[in-house]
């Protein structure tokens, strides 16, 4: 028998390989050396990223079911990017409230990790669907981790119970594409679909669980709950990394599988982009705390990522991408800084940001320029990357569409700037004392900086995603 | 003679199995009530599956394949979720949803 097949799923089992490591590490490693726990996680998940960004030609294992390109293992390694910089930040958390859970923090992630691995490179609608289940069952753990804590537990229960039922009605699409069309294969659905109706009803009920975990607007509901009662860290992870598997296997699959059925599903794509845009952005402004306003924002992110989905060209899944490299360091730096800025004050509303500049000048000035990337104002990176998945929808003719999202974004400034008014101009008799962070996070605030302000204005990354994508 | 159940008779059940879940889910109150709605959606999935495969596409088992892998994947979200459950229980002493009000502005 020739195993050299499983080598194209190497990724994953350099995965595996290290969450088995981190679990038999935390169960026999003996008391002295569980300090180097956090650092061997780090440095394994450094390698892995390395690993992911290897150059590696596109392959298929188990008859189709799995596929490997070079967009998806980029896709992976801007993930594992993504969780490290979540490590960084919860380093400090992990240490002071969960000495002894805090092996199972870095295992669970790295499950989930594993889960949107297999999701970006399913090739059948088995692997995809169990893909999304192990991304989700472990992060409902990890929403759910102060066990002490009751609004830890509600937003668990909300999460597990939604993702369920999201799961649930996927998976009965997926049981009505194989009535119709005799396959689950991505390589041979094409064939088989002509848009009947049974196929269309097929397609929105699978498209509920991806539209699920990327929160947009019908399936939202969930999203500012789970955010704000989950651990801070947990929420940034669910805010970006959750999302970004999401919206990348949207897009492989919409435009790869679904490509024929385009006119059925565009239309609802549109809406959605302009509710989740729109709504979101209204909900936002009357937010007091912090975690539930980054939720709102964070939807409507979701919102302008799927008009890359929308322009379903090469240059909208570069775009997606860009977008979605971008938004990560922007939104992990905020969430970073709201944990930090929680763990000091004990609570999490936005009124404890005032004057935050006069005590803590260099959080202040981070936390602005994370909520300016995340408004798209130059010469920070969000305003690239709003302007080439605006772009990408422009070549595509859908002015209007992009019109409304540009209508939007100066709504998005209004809020964001509302924090960084909080931060510099409001007055405030006793703001939040002077504070040093750890190591790890001001790590990871140095990572996220050296993100917002040069992913921007250095061209390599978005030429590296633009060819990567045409070679798609 | 062995009765013939056709298949619109297996569909037509696992519709109303699917329809009855979503409608549990969303009246019911006690949690784990709704987690047994949550089970009824995937259940009615996997007759789903099993029929059209049965059906439809009699040389292949790639139907079949998805129902055991469905009902593997729902048995580990429902340890999870009664897990989640429990330690509701233990903070609050009850599992009703009218009492998960503590997350809002």
């Amino acid at each position: 028998m020739d195993f050299s097949n499983f080598l194209i799923l190497r990724n994953e089992i350099f995965s595996v390989a290290v969450i088995l490591f981190l679990l038999l590490f935390d169960l026999c490693a003996p008391a002295k050396f569980r300090k180097a726990l956090h650092p061997i996680a780090c440095l394994l998940l450094l390698a892995q990223i390395v690993f992911c960004c290897l150059p590696a030609e596109s392959g298929t294992a188990f008859g189709g079911m799995y596929i490997t390109t070079p967009i998806s293992s980029a896709a992976k390694a801007l993930m594992g990017m993504g969780t490290l910089l979540v490590f960084l930040f919860a380093k400090k958390w992990l240490d002071n409230e969960h000495e002894i859970a805090k092996g199972e923090f870095y295992y669970l992630t790295l499950n989930t990790l594993l889960g949107m691995y297999f999701m970006v490179s399913a090739g059948h609608f088995l692997m995809f669907f169990i893909g999304l289940e192990l991304a989700s069952i472990p992060l409902a753990c990890m929403v759910a981790f102060d066990k002490k804590s009751d609004i830890s537990a509600e937003a668990g229960a909300k999460y597990i119970l939604n993702a369920a039922f999201a799961g649930g009605i996927s998976l009965f699409g997926i049981s009505l594409l194989y009535g119709a069309c005799g396959t689950l294969y991505f390589a041979d659905l094409p064939q088989a679909l002509h848009a009947t109706p049974l196929q269309i009803a097929g397609l929105i009920f699978f498209a509920t669980g991806l539209f699920f975990k990327l929160s947009l607007v019908p399936y939202h509901s969930w999203t500012a709950d789970v955010y704000q009662g989950a651990p801070t860290n947990v929420s940034a992870y669910l805010s970006v990394i959750s999302k970004t598997a999401a919206a990348v296997s949207l897009f492989l699959i919409f435009v790869k599988v679904f490509g024929i059925m385009a006119e059925s599903w565009r239309p609802v794509l549109y809406a959605l982009a302009i509710l989740s845009i729109t709504i979101a952005n209204l909900f936002a402004i009357k937010q007091k705390n912090i975690k539930r306003f980054l939720a709102y924002s964070s939807i409507s992110q979701a919102g302008y990522v799927i008009l890359g989905v929308v322009a379903a060209s090469p240059h909208g899944l570069a775009g997606l991408f860009y977008y979605l490299f971008v938004y990560m360091f922007a939104n992990i730096a905020a969430f970073g800084i709201a944990s930090l800025v929680e763990r000091q004050s004990g609570n999490a509303q936005i009124s404890t940001y005032d004057g935050l500049y006069k005590t803590n000048p260099k959080l202040a000035v981070l936390m602005m320029f994370a909520l300016f990337s995340l408004a798209g104002i130059p010469p920070f990176a969000g305003f690239f990357s709003k302007f080439f998945i605006f772009a990408a929808a422009t070549q595509q003719g859908y002015y209007v569409l992009v019109l409304i999202a540009l209508l939007n974004t100066i709504i998005s400034l209004y809020y964001y700037l509302l924090i960084v008014k909080a931060m510099f101009i409001n007055p405030n008799d006793n703001p939040l004392p002077a504070f040093k962070s750890d190591n790890g996070s001001r790590l990871a605030m140095c990572l996220c900086l050296a993100g917002i302000v040069l992913g921007g204005i250095a061209g390599c990354f978005y030429n590296y995603l633009s060819n990567l994508a045409i070679a798609w | 003679m062995e009765p013939v159940i056709s298949m619109e008779a297996y569909l037509i059940v696992s519709s109303i199995m699917f329809f009855a879940g979503i409608y549990g889910f969303i009246i019911r109150k006690n949690l784990i009530a709704t987690l047994i709605s949550i089970e009824l959606v995937i259940t009615s999935t996997d007759i789903n599956f099993a029929v059209f495969n049965r059906f439809l596409y009699p040389g292949q088992l790639e139907g079949m394949f998805f129902t055991l892998f469905s009902i593997g994947v729902s048995a580990a979200e429902t340890a999870v979720a009664i897990a989640i459950i429990i330690n509701i229980y233990r903070n609050l002493k009850n599992v009703d949803t009218r009492n998960l009000q503590k997350l809002k502005d």
